[in-house]
């Protein structure tokens, strides 16, 4: 039997396109945007200003507190100017904006391809290293990498748990970065590990990536501690909890962290980007995205430099369908539509899926007819048709007793249910609202 | 950008599922009960399926249009549902006019007094046989002999149920075992063979409906298994304790209207409850109350009622009985 999460899940359709097409670089666009918040956390500050040369790799908003990241040129060139744009989450906010001039790289940068396996680094140096590197989580949660790896005194890390589940239907970057970059991802593996002082990491694979589970389990036979763990395919098994869950059997308390039971889990490009840093002296200043959709001419994975338009890789790969009806930033589950392709592509953008319209209209919403499907798939344990009636009559004190801050937006219950109900919608409402009042408490 | 899009909160996909793909799910998985009642009990089955489902259909119409004003919602499956297991709960020569009569209880009082399809307490279908059982106790307990095409619809040669034979028996002071070799074998009732209303007769033919329905993931084994294990396991009970005065499990399983209870009448969405957990509570509830009222109460059989005190129990269940929360220490 596969290991799993216990409570609820679900098993959307898969739809990886573009689970086949080699990652291939996307052209430097003219011009990029980039924004000054890509991560959870405060806002970086800008340290250059309009008109300043810049290199690619270059230092050019600092973290502005612990929870937060820096930022560094993708480019080249001039600044433009630093102004505010609209950004994937749909407000304006403030990005540096540069014009490209050629490809000119900090010096410091090793742009090779050899593989570097031995780690000389000390464990305080490799934390100094990511959190320079601006380093975030790359699954989407773009939390400050260095963060995790500060274990809070009091606190031991025993395990760490690489997440490379990519339980998002159509998403396809993690994978192919598995194939391809297999080897720098495992020493990535060990430079976190190393950084945790942990002797034993896990893998977290779904089985429906077969060819990934088979190289990266012939690979890690060449690394000390790392175990390649293969799970069950079910959404939302990324999910930082059920992952934990998945794997070592263990349940992180209500509110708590992973460290709380003695887990640390990063992302599966998060460990690249560390290798990256650590190994290359290279920031974060590129990823790979997958750019799907059912109606595109040309599904595939693209390496893209921070701050490049959506247009731009959604011309790489044929151009917008006609039929377009959505354009979302993530997965189908738990990405943000955008508003517009202007919008930069940026640190957290694991993938661009444009949906037909007939799939993007949702239908009308009936009477709960109490099936309890809502209930039986959510993976905390909540009642999703209990909290969105709650958010609907306001009643936060009873929301707060029922949880609501435990669920972790996944969005399986109003995936589930038949009678089309907007339950998610409602219990981010109530969320939102609850997060203020339990903060006015405090 | 010359093509306007969307923006909507996640999730952007939806599983497809919707009320009518369940409701008419149940419909189809009650076909092979309907097939076996039509073989053993040939026009008269047909006659009382056809008017309950018109007639469920009539007033669920005519209420949703005329008293409560709103959409009609009569597309939903619902209705045909309800139609077919008040059908289902009835003798097979039951006169039209009390059919008719049935139905209006179902629908009028059973499901749209309380708002129509989510929001009643009750199963609509029982709450109408329970009312045409307790109004019309003669047409509602005589049963034609299952003889297929040749059973007449009017002045048809009637048959008692397994369990009111045992119980009139019973009752004049007899023995079990020398009442055993008169009930129909369980063989015979697997396969339907006995008397009784118009669907609950063929065991095999309602199993294959739960399976279907398990596969398609209508329902969730969490009630019907409970129901049938509570009745296997304390009917168990008391026939070790007393054979001569309590039958068997096996009996209790196949005879009466246990299993289309367990299937298709305690599993209705909208009045079981919504967890699991609440779910087993409820199946451990009606499995224990039927086998209360089959050995010691008035009636010879006892799963309607059980249902319907256990659907009482139900916003009581919700509201006490929690899925296990994620995180939550295991005590
Ligand atoms: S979105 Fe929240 S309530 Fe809905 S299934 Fe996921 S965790 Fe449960
Ligand atoms: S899945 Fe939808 S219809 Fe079913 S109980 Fe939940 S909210 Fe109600």
């Amino acid at each position: 039997m596969l290991k799993t999460f216990s409570i609820g899940g679900i098993h959307p359709a898969e739809n990886k396109l573009s689970a086949d097409s080699a990652i291939q670089v996307l052209p430097i666009p003219q011009m990029v945007s980039i924004p000054i918040a890509q991560h959870i956390g405060a806002p970086a500050t800008p340290v250059v200003k309009k008109n300043d040369q810049v290199k690619v790799g270059q230092l050019i908003a600092k973290s502005s507190g612990f929870v937060s990241a820096n930022i560094h040129s993708s480019v080249s060139g001039t600044v433009f100017k630093i102004d505010a744009i609209v950004d994937g989450t749909g407000f304006r906010r403030t990005a540096i904006i540069i014009k490209v001039d050629g490809d000119e790289w900090m010096e410091e940068i090793d742009r090779s391809e050899d593989l570097l396996k031995e780690i000389t680094a000390s464990k305080e140096e490799i934390i100094k290293k990511i959190a320079d590197a601006g380093i975030v989580g790359l699954g989407g949660a773009t939390f400050p990498a260095h963060v995790k790896l500060s274990v809070p005194p009091g606190k031991t890390a025993e395990v760490l748990i690489i997440n490379a589940v990519e339980c998002e239907p159509y998403l396809t970057s993690d994978h192919r970065v598995m194939l391809e970059k297999g080897d720098e991802v495992l020493v990535g593996t060990q430079i976190l590990m190393k950084a945790l002082d942990v002797k034993r990491a896990i893998v977290g694979i779904e089985n429906n990536k077969p060819d990934a589970i088979a190289h990266l389990t012939k690979l890690a036979a060449n690394y000390q501690g790392i175990e390649i763990c293969p799970l069950k395919t079910q959404y939302p098994q990324g999910g930082e909890k059920q992952l934990i869950a998945a794997t070592i059997k263990r349940e992180v308390p209500s509110g708590a962290l992973p460290i709380e039971v003695g887990a640390v889990v990063q992302n599966v490009g998060t460990s690249l980007a560390v290798y990256e840093a650590v190994q290359k002296n290279k920031p974060l200043i590129e990823r790979v995205a997958t750019i799907t959709g059912k109606s595109l001419q040309n599904p595939s994975n693209w390496k893209f430099r921070i701050g490049t338009p959506v247009h731009d890789l959604i011309d790489a790969a044929g151009g917008l369908p006609e039929d377009t009806g959505k354009v979302i930033g993530g997965g189908p589950m738990m990405g943000k539509a955008l508003s517009n392709l202007e919008v930069p592509l940026t640190k957290g953008s694991s993938g661009l899926l444009l949906l037909p319209r007939e799939e993007a209209i949702r239908k009308d919403s009936k009477n709960c007819i109490r099936c309890g499907k809502c209930v039986s798939v959510c993976p905390m344990g909540l009642e999703p048709f209990l909290l969105m009636v709650l958010a609907e009559k306001k009643n936060y004190e009873r929301l707060e007793k029922d949880a609501v801050m435990d669920c972790i937006e996944c969005g399986s219950c109003s995936f589930t249910c038949p009678a089309n109900r907007p339950l998610l919608d409602y219990i981010r409402l109530g969320k939102g609202r609850v997060g203020q009042i339990m903060r006015s408490r405090k | 950008m010359n093509t306007k899009v969307l923006v909507a909160p996640s999730p952007h996909v939806h599983s497809g599922d919707t009320i009518q793909k369940n409701m008419y799910g149940v419909v189809f998985a009650m076909l092979p009960a309907l097939v076996f009642s039509f073989v053993y009990f040939g026009m008269g089955a047909i006659i009382v399926t056809l008017t309950a489902v018109a007639s469920c259909y009539l007033f669920e119409y005519t209420i949703q249009k005329y008293l409560l004003k709103g959409e009609p919602t009569i597309n939903d499956g619902s209705a045909l549902i309800t139609g077919m297991l008040l059908a289902f709960n009835v003798p097979a020569n039951l006169p039209i006019w009390i059919i008719i009569i049935g139905a209006l209880v179902a629908i009028g009082i059973g499901k749209m007094t309380f708002g129509g399809l989510g929001n009643n307490v009750f199963n609509p279908a029982l709450v109408g046989r329970v009312f045409l059982l307790i109004s019309f106790p003669v047409q509602m307990t005589s049963w034609p002999k299952p003889l297929g095409f040749s059973t007449s619809y009017f002045d048809a040669e009637t048959a008692a149920t397994p369990l009111a034979l045992i119980k009139e028996g019973l009752k004049k002071g007899e023995a079990l075992s020398s009442l055993m070799p008169h009930v129909p074998s369980n063989m015979d009732m697997f396969l339907g063979n006995m008397g009784g209303s118009m669907g609950e007769i063929a065991g095999a033919a309602l199993i294959l409906g739960l399976f279907y329905m398990l596969a398609k993931k209508i329902i969730s084994w969490h009630i019907p298994i409970t129901i049938l294990a509570t009745v296997a396991i304390f009917s168990g009970i008391l026939h070790l304790a007393n054979p001569e005065a309590y039958a068997g499990p096996m009996f209790q399983l196949l005879s009466g209207g246990l299993l289309l209870g367990a299937i298709f009448m305690a599993t209705d969405y909208v009045t079981s409850p919504m967890s699991n957990k609440g779910m087993i509570i409820y199946g451990i509830g009606i499995g224990f109350l039927t086998v209360i009222i089959r050995a010691f109460g008035a009636y010879p059989e006892g799963v309607s009622f059980a249902i319907l005190i256990m659907n009482a129990f139900v916003p009581l269940i919700n509201a006490y009985i929690k899925p296990k929360r994620f995180g939550e220490k295991r005590k």
